[in-house]
């Protein structure tokens, strides 16, 4: 009986796999490419005779490490966006959960404005931003970087925690109230539990977007604070052969936040079709 | 004297006045189920009196004591949602314990105490489960065993049977009548089922429009409606309110009255041509014990009987109707009560 069936839905089985398997390959390839470069000579890199077939070595890495203070960049990179993350949800959590359960008139509207702010480009801000870091002496510090860091992400972090905190029904909140709870009793033992997902999800997408985030970077920062994205572009040159060193460069910033990532992504897949997909 | 009292307590959302100056007083012990039809503003009511929402006029006291500013957790009141409101991350024992140990009770008394309301509620076997492991009437008795072990001083209840399906909504409607005469705690029921408030109450408070029509027991309200709004609330199905022409009215009072409300049961089929109305049959509702005979007169009103015995009749067909005019409810052109014939 099950037979037939098992045969008229297998082709479509096949189609969607082997076109999974084309879209995640596509994906993968920049990064398998600068993973391969980034063992190659640099004339290997540019040749293409020696696209798959050359004998690995680690030079560009050893070079790398040995022209600039790779675990300067690291720690800078570690303490901006763990810093910047751990603020924003101190900042985006109160600021969430009054939206969420006490709405007013005019809260979708703040919403609404606060992702508008998202839809600017980063240059716009860059000279007011610029200007501001310099008179306040927060040109490439650490500092500086976080707190621009922390504002950037502060709507995305927001909105997220926004329909997390929609997803719990207000009435176990009340329930608490009655229960003699106060506003502290009920964030610690009901409202914690109760988002700890949400939470973990928001606060993971912006580690990483921290971590990525090149722009602000490249442009408040030199070599006191630099992060792993400054690192990057150093090697990056307008002549002479650079894609060896810069892929080893490369392969050295996203290692961490790729096999963090990797061991999160459950979380962070689900954090991001919270709601939409439920 | 009055255990809790409100007095002229009133609440606006922007300028609607959605509870316009209530004044009532509760007795210690006493049953009151606040009734009426949605949008009435019986769960706002209750909601002011939890302290989940904020008292724009008027003042509340509770024992003496004046709570109208104070939030929910310090008025020492318990309630029990429509959607249960469980903690989904807690067991049903931690559930049940989370005001004790909010309180910072001693260990063991919270156990005995939990224990006891299991007891009571038949919960023993589910004390370490998740409530989303629990049917729906074993959450709303978990529901009501979060309020039980804290023996607070005053019960509400916000529509607590309607997501139960009919069965298990009468069972748990016995349930909780005989948990309030074992207990005897104060309790203030919010329902739009007037059967509830009828078989619970003590006293029952009918509202409409943000405002009181009547306060009296579940016969005084039966008896003796105060207006034709009342009158037409309570019971089922409901009370024939007639123009006063249909009806053969003597006296005075009956010159003044513009509405003649008669029960079902009030009124009796008799031969055509004889009674006080004139009618033919419309609908015939058989329901076994009972049945109930759907009129049209002949002046053109719609009027419902209701007698125990079982009928031959057929739509359409002419009937006499006999009024007992000894339970006529007479009310001015307004709907209010002129006076009750009894």
């Amino acid at each position: 009986m099950s037979a037939p069936i098992t045969l008229r839905i297998a082709p479509a089985l096949a189609v969607r796999t082997v076109a999974a398997w084309l879209v995640a390959l596509l994906i993968f390839f920049p990064i398998a490419f600068m993973l391969l470069t980034s063992f190659k000579t640099e004339l290997q890199a540019i040749s293409v005779s020696t696209m798959w077939h050359f004998t690995p070595t680690l030079e560009n890495y050893t070079l790398v490490q040995s022209r600039s203070d790779y675990l300067l960049y690291a720690k800078n990179s570690v303490i901006t966006s763990v810093v910047s993350t751990l603020l924003g949800l101190l900042i985006a959590a109160p600021a969430a959960y009054s939206m969420a359960f006490f709405p007013s008139r005019r809260t979708k509207d703040i919403l609404m404005w606060m992702l508008g702010t998202k839809m600017m480009p980063a240059v716009g801000a860059l000279v007011p931003v610029y200007v501001l870091a310099q008179s306040s002496s927060l040109l490439d510090t650490r500092l500086g970087l976080i707190i621009v860091f922390t504002l950037s992400n502060l709507p995305l972090m927001v909105w997220m925690l926004y329909s997390h905190f929609k997803e719990i029904p207000p009435d176990i909140l009340e329930a608490c109230r009655m229960d003699g709870a106060n506003l502290w009793d009920e964030c610690r033992h009901v409202l914690l539990p109760l988002s700890l997902g949400g939470l973990a999800s928001t606060g993971l997408l912006c580690l990483v977007l921290s971590w990525n985030e090149a722009f602000w970077s490249l442009n408040l920062t030199a070599a006191h604070a630099g992060t792993l994205a400054a690192l990057i572009a150093s090697y990056s040159s307008p002549e002479g052969l650079f894609w060896a060193k810069l892929s080893a460069a490369s392969v050295m910033a996203i290692a961490p936040i790729v096999v963090f990532g990797w061991f999160s992504q459950k979380q962070l897949v689900q954090g991001l079709t919270f709601g939409a997909v439920k | 004297m009055a255990f809790l009292q409100l007095r002229g307590v009133e609440k606006f959302f922007g300028a609607h006045r959605a509870i316009k100056g209530i004044d009532l007083t509760i007795e210690k012990g006493e049953f009151v189920v606040f009734v009426g039809p949605s949008g009435c503003g019986k769960s706002t009511l209750l909601r002011l009196i939890a302290g989940l929402e904020s008292i724009d006029g008027g003042t509340l006291t509770l024992d003496g004591r004046d709570i109208t500013r104070l939030p929910s957790a310090k008025r020492d009141l318990a309630m029990v949602f429509q959607s249960y409101a469980l903690y989904p991350h807690m067991t049903v024992a931690e559930n049940m314990s989370f005001a004790l140990r909010l309180a910072k009770e001693d260990p063991d008394v919270i156990q005995k105490k939990v224990e006891r309301a299991a007891e009571i509620l038949n919960l023993g076997p589910y004390l370490e489960r998740l409530p989303k492991a629990l049917s729906g009437g074993q959450r709303q008795r978990v529901a009501i065993g979060r309020a039980i072990v804290r023996a607070p001083k005053v019960f509400l209840f916000d529509e607590p049977l309607s997501n139960l399906d009919a069965a298990l909504r009468g069972q748990t409607r016995v349930e909780i009548a005989k948990l309030h005469r074992e207990l005897g705690a104060t309790s203030i029921y919010v329902t739009h089922d007037q059967v509830e408030a009828m078989t619970l109450a003590d006293r029952v408070v009918v509202l409409r429009d943000g405002a009181i029509e009547q306060v009296g027991t579940p016969m005084e309200l039966y008896d003796r409606p105060a207006n034709r709004f009342v009158a037409q609330f309570i019971g089922t199905p409901q009370m024939n309110v007639v123009e006063s022409a249909e009806v053969p009215l003597a006296g005075t009072q009956g010159k003044h009255a513009a509405f003649v409300g008669m029960r079902p049961e009030a009124l009796r089929l008799t031969a055509v041509g004889r009674g006080q109305i004139s009618a033919r049959v419309e609908l015939i509702e058989a329901l076994g014990a009972e049945t109930l005979v759907y009129l049209h007169t002949q002046r053109g009103a719609q009027i419902v009987l209701r007698q125990n015995e079982r009928t031959a009749l057929t739509p359409g067909e002419a009937v006499g109707v006999d009024v007992d005019m000894a339970h006529l409810h007479l009310f001015d052109a307004d709907g209010r009560l002129l006076a009750a014939h009894h």
